[in-house]
């Protein structure tokens, strides 16, 4: 019983990181209709940016490690509004298909860039945060989890906010829906596009940070596995449904937690792509249903 | 007010608009009567900055918009009501009205404009929270125009608010359309395939076939036109 609620805790944290990262996928299919497939690279690059601000910003403390945190996710927001401007926006109103082999483009291309800046060997990543355990029954939790349920928990808090109450992301809503008839009413479709690339890939830098404080070894194709399985996770969720990304995030890496605790561990990596397989042949709308579009 | 000479559009190989002229002055309601496929929807499109004209200029008070975004459009005064309606089905009524105002960043403006909507059309404030997806066709139809409205327009152009709403509706939304117009003071682009009550309350209509205006006259001489009274009024 212990054992299981230890692999519990630890999936959750695992899936935390998915959700994320998954959130960013779904939100911009959500606004673009496809898959950013260079969204793995921004949660890598925002391992790295966390890396190289704790050089700069005195770390070991809950508010150091915040401060890396949230200039690695600034740093990634203008990489992906960055992003989108020079690849992705010559190419609006291209075929969906132009936009997916760009974005594996811009994910290769991000990945060599990455191995030429920082070289191809792994790094270890520095502790941002104090280190305790704490100890519950039998149950052993790090400081790093307790920091991680934490971030996870006030982002998405604060992403539901933002997408719910606020202007903007109500234009967003509005823009997944009809981008025509955004337009219709004065929405600048290229701005709400920006700011939700923005936000996504925030959201991966986050991961990214967590990610790296959990499994603390970082380089330059870090993003290239778990970015694939929060791609699956968006999709397990349903994609363009945002609170669907974030429960698609927690299933799988609870799922694969225990499939490792199970002694599966030689199967740790093929388990979200069998979960793929079964989301596509029993529920391609995934949990929670795909975005809803207009019938016509 | 408006002033659209020569537009001509294109999608792709085929053209839809050949040369479209049309003159709006302020305070009127105008129709544009036409066929399916005749261009109508194309001539609102371009007019808002949805469809970039082939060739031709579009004047608004005096301006060139027609190099201008669809989102600067609305912010001019030009606003439209789309055919097919285009409500934002997974927001709410409210949102949608909210959306409505997007350009407004003044709260207490939107607050007005919002009740000047629902005393317009007081079944969307029975629905204020309700998702706009499953509203019937006639609300949704209301909401796509008291959205419109929210952006405080100058000028507001509407393609085909009659189409799939029962006839008892219809008459209401076309009364709507004349209030419009006389109490708020707003200048209205009106298609419509029922050319009857287009022709009823607009003071002047154009008639469009294949991409051209082929006939543009005060709506009380088009009716007895022969041409129009037996393509259009079914006479
Ligand atoms: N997106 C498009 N791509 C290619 N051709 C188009 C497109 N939209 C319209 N057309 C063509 O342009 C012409 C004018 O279409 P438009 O929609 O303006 O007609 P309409 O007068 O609004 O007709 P309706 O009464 O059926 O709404 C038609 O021949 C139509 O097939
Ligand atoms: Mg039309």
């Amino acid at each position: 019983m212990t054992e299981f609620l230890q692999q519990l805790v630890n999936g959750l944290a695992l899936g935390a990181v998915y959700a994320l990262i998954a959130l960013g996928y779904t939100m911009v299919y959500g606004v673009l209709r496809f898959i950013n497939f260079a969204h793995s690279e921004v949660f890598m690059a925002g391992a790295f940016a966390g890396y190289f601000l704790a050089r700069l910003i005195p770390t070991g403390s809950v508010v150091g490690g915040l401060l890396v945190l949230a200039g690695a996710m600034l740093i990634c927001a203008l990489l992906g509004v960055l992003i989108e401007k020079l690849a992705y926006r010559p190419l609006r109103g291209r075929s969906t298909l132009t936009a997916l082999i760009t974005a594996i483009g811009v994910s290769l291309l991000l990945q060599n860039l990455g191995q030429r800046i920082f070289g191809p060997n792994p790094r270890s990543f520095p502790v941002l945060f104090p280190l305790h355990y704490f100890h519950l029954g039998g149950v052993v939790l790090s400081s790093a989890q307790l920091i991680l349920f934490a971030v996870t928990a006030v982002l998405l808090l604060g992403l539901r906010h933002v997408v719910m109450k606020t202007r903007i992301g109500t234009a967003m809503r509005a823009l997944s829906f009809n981008p025509v008839a955004a337009s219709l009413v004065g929405i600048n479709n290229d701005r709400v596009i920006s700011f939700t690339f923005a936000l996504g890939s925030a959201l991966a830098a986050a991961g990214g940070i967590l990610y790296a404080s959990s499994y603390p070894s970082i380089d330059p194709l870090m993003g290239t596995l778990p970015g694939l399985k929060a791609f699956v996770a968006a999709v397990l969720g349903g994609i363009g449904n945002i609170p669907g990304a974030a429960l698609g995030g927690v299933v799988l890496g609870l799922v694969e937690t225990l499939v490792v605790a199970l002694g599966g561990s030689t199967y740790r990596d093929a388990v979200a792509f069998a979960v793929l397989i079964l989301i596509l042949l029993f529920r391609p709308n995934g949990l929670l249903g795909r975005l809803q579009t207009e019938k016509v | 007010m408006l002033e659209v000479e020569r537009l001509s559009v294109r999608y792709g190989a085929v053209q839809a608009l050949h040369e479209v002229s049309l003159s709006i002055e302020e305070g009127a309601i105008v129709t544009l009567i036409g066929s399916n496929g005749a261009g109508k929807s194309t001539t609102l499109r371009a007019i808002s900055g949805l469809l970039r004209p082939a060739g031709g200029t579009i004047r608004y008070c005096g301006e060139r918009i027609d190099r201008l975004p669809a989102h600067a459009i609305v912010g001019r005064g030009l606003s439209q009501v789309p055919e097919g309606r285009m409500v934002f089905a997974n927001l709410s009524v409210r949102e949608n009205l909210q959306m409505g105002a997007y350009l407004q960043r003044d709260r207490a403006l939107v607050q007005r404009e919002l009740e000047r909507v629902f005393s317009l059309f007081p079944r969307l404030q029975e629905r204020e929270q309700q998702v706009a997806g499953t509203l019937s066709g006639g609300e949704q139809q209301m909401l796509a125009i008291g959205r419109a409205l929210m952006s405080r327009p100058k000028f507001l152009m509407m393609d085909e608010p009659s189409l799939g709403i029962a006839p008892l509706l219809v008459a209401t939304i076309f009364e709507k359309i004349v209030e419009i117009n006389r109490s708020h003071g707003i200048t209205v682009l009106l298609v419509e395939q029922n050319a009857n009550l287009a022709l009823d309350i607009s003071s002047h209509g154009y008639v469009l076939e294949t991409g051209r205006v082929i006939l543009h006259d005060r709506s009380a001489a088009l009716r007895a036109d022969e041409r129009v009274r037996s393509a259009y009024l079914g006479a």
